[in-house]
């Protein structure tokens, strides 16, 4: 792989090599020796044009987890707000002999524009652009699923809320249909779902008591309200009333259902507190896996792996 | 060509444990370098009757090719089973050939502590080091030429032979 832009392109074994690499770093994380040298040399620009706290300081501590150099680069406080390009702002950066470029941005496809861009040496991992992909998260979805549920073989896994805004949730449905989940249910309003979402391979539900029953994983996503454009809500109170999880929605899935959420919560919108801070909830399991999966993409970029 | 490994390892042995009696403690801390290293150091662990347990190094993420040949995904994590700052370590792997295998564990053992010393014992030193690394033990020395390997095969029966490439 020379760059990591989304899930869909991926095969099995790729994923799953992922997900392993990433179980050796779990060690590295939690162990003694807190630092090893494999990027050493290496600079790294994290590079985003929208607000993040987990994916950009996740990213910066597996960079430098991996003694890579890093480079945070805050668009609001940079030259793009005085009308210099994307492309020519990665020329500059690229002048400066970048390894390894992590990009978010709010149009759908800027991760794939750099990559065609750039040179050949450099690789580019997606970090969230648009509605398109988010794929870094998705694999520490996935890794969080199979720490916990140890395969993907018979597991009903149901993603829940704002589908039409959600990258997190594309990478997801694609990531989990190649490790063969065996089942994926959509449960959301028919406003906050897009066109002909079926040809995914999902089952579209419009009711939470239907679609949570027996499932074994529960993915919660937050309600994108700085993208909602006109009305597609009639309030957040209702939302939750139709669509928020709560204790009495999670004791219809399997007794032992994950409840999982890519953060930032809002807590009272799509999901109660008593539920987030359960013990169903592995949402901050999330953030700490995070940190060796991105580590496991990083180094097996750097290192050329296929 | 197949080497007798029992042979190898009885001689192993008996060497180590003069090079223990030098060293000033009757109890050093044993280190296996994954994989072939930990199958070797296993038995002279058992066969020393060391107290200490055993400890594990996997030098992936150290090594020195990674830009070229990239990460083994099945990297086993390292364990190293008591604070090593002062001890003397044994540190143990199959074959001994550029040195760049010790080099990396080295760098590694020294993100854990300052041993007191570091002493290395090896089954197979076939030459042709590429840096100034040496085996105060070794079980048998045999001079290759670069196109040949020694490979170990195990654990259950270990088998050592020597592989011709082209």
């Amino acid at each position: 792989m020379q760059h990591f832009l989304t899930t869909e392109s991926l095969s099995k074994d790729q994923l799953t090599n992922i997900l392993d690499t990433a179980e050796s770093f779990t060690n590295v994380d939690g162990g003694t020796v807190k630092k090893i040298p494999l990027l050493r040399g290496k600079t790294i620009v994290n590079l985003f044009f929208e607000a993040s706290t987990r994916t950009r300081t996740t990213f910066e501590l597996a960079a430098k987890r991996l003694s890579a150099d890093v480079l945070n680069i805050n668009i609001s406080s940079s030259a793009t707000v005085k009308g210099e390009s994307l492309l020519d702002t990665l020329r500059n950066l690229e002048a400066m002999h970048v390894d390894m470029f992590i990009i978010r941005h709010q149009d759908s496809g800027a991760a794939e524009f750099l990559s065609r861009h750039i040179s050949p040496h450099i690789s580019v991992i997606n970090a969230g652009d648009g509605r398109h992909a988010h794929p870094t998260q998705a694999m520490l979805d996935m890794y969080t699923i199979r720490k916990m549920k140890g395969s993907f073989d018979n597991l009903k896994v149901a993603i829940v809320g704002d589908l039409l805004h959600s990258r997190v949730a594309r990478s997801q449905i694609h990531a989990l249909k190649t490790l063969g989940a065996k089942e994926i249910r959509i449960i959301a309003p028919r406003t906050l779902l897009p066109a002909r979402i079926e040809s995914l391979g999902v089952k579209v539900f419009h009711k939470m008591e239907a679609g949570l029953k027996d499932v074994d994983v529960i993915v919660m996503l937050r309600l994108q309200k700085e993208r909602m454009q006109g009305a597609l809500l009639p309030s957040e109170h209702e939302y939750f009333n139709l669509f928020g999880l709560t204790q009495e929605r999670v004791a219809l899935a399997d007794n032992d259902v994950i409840v999982m959420h890519p953060g930032p919560i809002n807590r009272g919108v799509e999901i109660s507190s008593e539920v987030a801070d359960g013990p169903q909830s592995v949402i901050l399991q999330q953030v700490s896996y995070s940190i060796a999966v991105r580590m496991a993409i990083m180094s097996m970029l750097a290192g050329h792996q296929p | 060509m197949n080497i007798n490994v029992d042979e190898l390892i009885s001689s192993l042995t008996s060497q180590t444990q003069e090079l223990i009696n030098t060293l000033g403690t009757d109890q050093p801390l044993m280190i296996g370098i994954h994989t072939g290293g930990i199958w070797i150091a296993e038995r002279l662990h058992s066969a020393l009757n060391l107290e200490k347990p055993m400890g594990i190094l996997d030098i992936s993420f150290y090594r020195d090719d990674f830009s070229r040949l990239g990460l083994n995904p099945q990297v086993k994590p390292s364990k190293i089973p008591l604070d090593i700052t002062d001890e003397h370590i044994i540190l143990v792997d199959d074959v001994l050939h550029t040195g760049r295998t010790v080099r990396a564990a080295l760098n590694e053992l020294f993100d854990y502590g300052r041993p007191a010393s570091v002493h290395l014992a090896v089954l197979v030193d076939r030459g042709g080091r590429e840096l100034p690394v040496a085996a105060q033990v070794a079980g048998k020395t045999i001079d290759l030429p670069p196109h040949q390997h020694v490979k170990l095969s195990g654990p259950k029966p270990l088998k050592l032979e020597v592989i011709t490439t082209s």
